[in-house]
């Protein structure tokens, strides 16, 4: 286990292995390059915040007891005394995830991260996908799954790169194992400048949306043989969503899937998302796909 | 079960504060958790005690406070509390709302001794 970030204590694996530390990696726990803001807390009671970045990797606080605050009270009374925090629980993802968009930025990478229930196709769909960019730019993918690496090895038999986590028991990705992911990308020389980056969350529409990856946007998938309010029920998700993918639409015929319906659900949850209507089956929808990819990665290229 | 998650936040941020302050018992542990965020907060009490077991917080009161989601419509500018993400500005049921507060997930105080 990491002693410095505490990584490797659970069961994440990385293409089977456990994340390795030499501490001189990009994002390496040990060269303090993360910036975070932090706060220094003191105990009397004013509650000032200093933000400011630094140059290396403090996201802890500084509670100090001033001594002549203290003196105030009694000693005799109730011996607790409170330090005040106020520190975000997201804190911590929320740094390693501005560090791989910087990383991303450099690169003039442009990375998605996939959402969906699980069977809505997302690897299906990242597979057609591929077959239809060849010759637009280089391509790479991080599959999450909390077992076996099935959808990784789908991808690799497109000629693409592709890294496994697992997450074991974990319910989503989170920064730090995407990190570590891109890192075993570089470390082979295959994540190029210039890369679509498609990271494929765990199949669940609910835990994933908390969790910030770098990603330039979340783009959700839902199929037709899901119900059309979704998007109702799981709101966090689909408004944390720039795109929502209305999959599997060649099976519309044979369904009584509202798709006016479904629109206007998430429309509700989030007014302004782009939704398109595809089918890895027909071919429908790809070229607004690829379109809004190719959009996408330009303005990536471009920084 | 992202509340583990969270929960292993909170003890990371609980230990560091306790550290520096150099104090060898935390008794209380105050979290502020948005109405809208995306928590459960019994499995979140429970993932806090069970990621407490064995360190400086062991036994820690765990206290939730869920302030209420609130939001302003970009329509017509009421303000108002928004109960979910799926509700619409109740003066013109437009769905076009900035949320102004409700999805803070975080450490507010700790009680130590």
């Amino acid at each position: 286990m990491c002693t410095t970030c505490g990584c490797g204590s659970d069961s994440v694996l990385i293409d089977g292995k456990t994340p390795q530390h030499d501490h001189e990696h990009p994002h390496s726990h040990s060269d303090h390059s993360h910036p975070h803001d932090h706060e220094h807390t003191h105990e009397h009671g004013l509650s000032h915040s200093h933000p400011h970045d630094h140059g290396h990797s403090h996201d802890h606080s500084h509670p100090h007891a001033h001594g002549p605050l203290d003196a105030a009270h009694a000693p005799e009374t109730s011996p607790e005394r409170i330090l005040q925090i106020e520190q975000d629980l997201l804190a911590k993802n929320d740094g390693f995830a501005r560090v791989n968009r910087e990383l991303f930025a450099k690169k003039g990478i442009f990375a998605l991260n996939f959402v969906s229930s699980p069977g809505s196709g997302k690897t299906t769909l990242l597979v057609e996908t591929i077959k239809r960019w060849q010759g637009r730019g280089p391509v790479a993918v991080v599959e999450g799954d909390q077992q076996t690496s099935n959808d990784a090895d789908r991808i690799r038999a497109t000629g693409v790169p592709a890294v496994q986590i697992n997450t074991g028991k974990g319910c989503h990705l989170d920064a730090h194992m995407v990190g570590h992911a891109v890192e075993h990308l570089q470390s082979a020389n295959v994540l190029k400048d210039d890369s679509l980056l498609m990271i494929e969350n765990v199949g669940n529409l609910v835990c994933p949306a908390a969790f910030d990856l770098g990603e330039a946007h979340k783009v959700a998938i839902l199929s037709v043989t899901e119900g059309e309010d979704k998007p109702l029920k799981y709101p966090d998700m689909f408004r944390a969503a720039d795109l929502m993918l209305l999959s599997k639409v060649d099976l519309l015929p044979y369904l009584d899937f509202d798709v006016d319906a479904a629109i206007n659900y998430v429309r509700q949850i989030r007014p302004d998302i782009r939704v398109i209507r595809i089918s890895t089956k027909s071919g429908a929808g790809f070229d607004e796909w690829l379109d809004w990819l190719q959009a996408g990665s330009s303005r990536a290229k471009a920084g | 079960m992202h509340e583990l998650t969270l929960a292993e936040s909170m003890i990371d941020i609980v230990e560091r504060a306790a550290a520096q302050a150099e104090v060898s018992k935390v008794t209380r542990v105050r979290l502020s958790i948005g109405a809208l965020a995306h928590v459960e907060s019994d499995a979140l009490l429970y993932c806090c005690e069970v990621v407490s077991r064995g360190g400086v917080a062991a036994g820690a009161r765990f206290e939730v406070d869920r302030p209420p989601g609130r939001a302003r419509c970009n329509a017509c500018g009421q303000i108002f509390v928004l109960e979910s993400l799926a509700m619409g500005c109740p003066n013109c049921v437009s769905h076009d709302l900035l949320v102004l507060d409700g999805e803070q997930m975080k450490v507010v105080e700790i009680g130590v001794a």
